[in-house]
């Protein structure tokens, strides 16, 4: 789960592909989240001019990151908390590293945060014998499981109940619980030990207001709150995408993050970390951090077209909205950022050569655009990166000639109507003898779980030609 | 009025019977079609593959053989949405680039012809049997048309229309991804096909030659017995014999 793999995307979604267990999982959550985000849009007055207004907020900030950032820092500083840049991962997990070290921390509790998965900071305080605890509880589960998580709001979307009551006996050396809530309250019994004993707490941050300084942070467990308020010290994690200009900014994210991602219209916990405890205040972090993350989003910020894949608030509706991702789950991606979105920055972020199947891994259906809170048209920024690839990628040859041949053929009506009797000459023998499919790929590709089309013996051009000599003045 | 038939390749080829529906349609509705017989390909595979400056020779060619001022009729919403979405900007920079944004303007999906163009939506049609309806994602989500098909379906006498869950749902079919992914376009499709079985429907309509293809492919194998439609075939008058 340390280093991102996306390598081997073809395998793992084949495999996936073909594991109806893992649907039904995915599709009770993915689909019930689908529903309830449909509804509680539908109950939000002015919806659409929201997301126009959300998406906005964001455009103005991501254009704005040379002064937003600076400032937040400034802020951020002045509120008592300490600002630290990362270019990339490594630079990331030594800086939390280094201030776990520096203080003695032996036991860290982390709130959810897609960043540290991203950049592997479990692994790298493992490495240095710093035990590391999820306390989200969906993130806790795949850490037992010793996965990553599949989803970026329902870490343990590809377990079930029964899933989650073996693997608690297996390594918690509990009975084995058949409720969801005696499973939630042996999670809870091992949690609060190690809130109390934690000497860090690990959060994301959903938004940072660079007017104020503030950090937001989303949950609905509490779980993220006594991570940013138990622990001495606070470490925050967030993407260099997650600054907004002003705090009243939050406003139209706040309301529609909650209900992109899960249809709920508020979560339970909402936190705005404004620096650590005060003089006169009871609880809180004596240290607060901010670790700021780089780690190639620069390069989708200088990049014009793809820069709006920054507008992302990482509320996972893209996910629950897409047919690819509903049938392979998060898994398959082998990124922490799956689904359409993370099809979207994995080329970004990872280096495109590394990726390269991502991008087609969509049938360009435009769900995910839909859903989309600010509305990032990801099915265009698919096909960039499929323009992108077809063009530097040497792999692409084969299929380069392909589509020249197609579009020879289909630039003169003669050859076009030689080539598509070769077609349906080619489709009737396979037809016949389909052993025969296995010298033509697509053919084979098509068969497998589907009947082939058959050509017509008479083409549209053909009757249409038969009719016009057949009654010259036409209709 | 005259209308130019795009009939698309996948038709042409593949589903002919859906051009010749398309045309009676058109003409039991008063209208003369038109045509042009050096169409082929409007370039959407090479497009969606990543080969702009491929589909661009294509798009280039389509809108030449559609220079006429009538109005073009495309009984698929994925490739209506090449030419009215894609076309513009493919072209843009090109001598083509004018002609491209008034071919876009005057090109329209079948369903959203009748309806919106025409202001018809009881074409006289009958069929007798229950139906489902399933929304392509290029017409739904690209040209935003979801109840021009209903209300078309609606009226034809004795037809019965049943909603299927998600109807909105991809098909998995996504032109080359079928191919390229043929494990999870299949499961994706599997998925659709239980839906439509679930309605107890005989046949299942859509206004896409590829999302049709797929279905059909994927009911056969599934050995189900539900009959896949274009919705100008359920529309048109019966043939002169």
């Amino acid at each position: 789960m340390a280093a991102p793999a996306a390598d081997d995307f073809r395998a793992r979604a084949a495999a996936a592909a073909g594991d109806a267990a893992l649907h039904r999982k995915l599709d009770v959550a993915s689909l019930r989240f689908l529903d309830e985000r449909a509804q509680v849009f539908a109950a939000l007055p002015d919806a659409e001019a929201r997301r126009d207004r959300a998406r906005a907020v964001k455009a103005h900030a991501i254009a704005s990151l040379a002064t937003l950032l600076p400032q937040l820092e400034q802020r951020f500083t002045a509120n008592g908390g300490v600002v630290h840049w990362a270019r990339d991962a490594a630079e990331a997990c030594a800086i939390v590293l280094d201030i776990a070290t520096r203080a003695g921390v032996r036991l860290v509790v982390k709130g959810k945060s897609m960043v540290s998965e991203e950049i592997a900071l479990n692994a790298a305080l493992a490495a240095a014998d710093i035990e590391a605890v999820e306390t989200d509880l969906g993130e806790y589960i795949v850490q037992l499981a010793g996965e990553p998580p599949s989803h970026i709001i329902t870490p343990a979307i590809h377990l079930s109940q029964d899933d989650v009551a073996d693997l608690f006996a297996r390594r918690l050396g509990e009975p084995r619980h058949a409720t969801a809530e005696a499973l939630t309250a042996a999670a809870r019994r091992v949690l609060r030990t190690k809130f109390r004993a934690a000497g860090m707490g690990v959060t994301g941050v959903n938004f940072a207001s660079a007017e104020s300084g503030a950090l937001v942070v989303v949950e609905n467990e509490g779980n993220g709150r006594m991570a940013l308020t138990l622990p001495r010290i606070h470490v925050a994690l967030m993407g260099i995408e997650k600054v907004v200009a002003r705090d009243e900014d939050l406003a139209p994210m706040l309301e529609l993050l909650p209900r992109s991602a899960t249809g709920q219209s508020l979560t339970s916990y909402v936190s705005l970390v404004t620096g650590p405890r005060r003089p006169d205040e009871m609880d809180g972090p004596d240290e607060v951090h901010l670790v700021v993350l780089d780690n190639g989003r620069t390069r989708l910020l200088a990049d014009p077209i793809m820069r709006e894949a920054l507008y992302c608030l990482r509320c996972g509706a893209c996910l629950n909205a897409c047919p690819v991702y509903r049938r392979i789950g998060g898994h398959a991606y082998g990124y922490a950022y799956s689904g359409p979105i993370g099809a979207v920055i994995a080329p970004a972020l990872l280096g495109v050569e590394r990726v390269a199947d991502l991008p087609y891994a969509s049938t360009l259906c435009g769900a995910c655009r839909d859903v989309c809170p600010v509305r990032i048209d990801i099915p265009h920024l698919l096909l960039e990166w499929r323009a992108r690839i077809a063009a530097a990628v040497p792999r692409s040859w084969g299929e380069r000639l392909l589509v020249r041949a197609w579009r020879t053929i289909a630039a003169s009506p003669p050859l076009y109507h030689v080539a598509t009797g070769a077609m349906r000459a080619a489709f009737a023998v396979v037809a016949h003898v389909p052993a025969l499919a296995a010298l033509l790929p697509p053919l084979a590709a098509w068969r497998r779980g589907r009947e082939l089309p058959t050509f017509a013996t008479r083409p549209f051009h053909r009757r249409w030609r038969e009719r016009r000599v057949a009654s010259p003045d036409g209709a | 009025m005259d209308v130019q038939l795009l009939v698309t390749c996948l038709a042409d080829q593949l589903a002919p019977e859906v051009g010749e529906a398309t045309v009676r349609l058109l003409e039991g509705l008063g209208h003369r079609v038109r045509f042009p017989e050096a169409q082929t390909c409007c370039g959407q595979p090479a497009f969606n593959d990543g080969f702009p400056d491929d589909a661009a020779v294509l798009a280039a060619r389509t809108v030449d053989v559609f220079a006429a001022a009538d109005p073009v009729v495309v009984p698929s919403g994925s490739c209506a949405t090449m030419v009215r979405h894609f076309y513009p900007g493919l072209l843009a920079r090109t001598p083509h680039a004018e002609a491209a944004r008034a071919l876009a303007a005057r090109t329209f999906e079948l369903s959203e012809f009748v309806v919106r163009v025409l202001g018809r939506t009881d074409v006289g049609a009958r069929f007798s049997g229950r139906v489902t309806y399933h929304d392509s994602c290029h017409l739904l989500r690209e040209l935003g048309i979801r109840d021009e098909p209903r209300r078309l379906l609606a009226a034809v006498a004795a037809l019965e229309l049943v909603e299927m869950g998600y109807a909105e749902h991809c098909c998995g079919f996504g032109g080359a991804f079928a191919v390229k992914f043929p494990e999870v376009s299949v499961a994706i499709l599997d998925a659709k096909v239980a839906r439509i079985v679930a309605t107890g429907a005989e046949a299942v309509v859509a206004n896409d030659t590829g999302c049709l293809i797929q279905l059909a492919g994927g009911l056969r194998r599934h050995g189900a017995a539900v009959r896949t439609l274009h919705l100008a075939q359920v529309l048109a008058p019966a043939p002169d014999v």
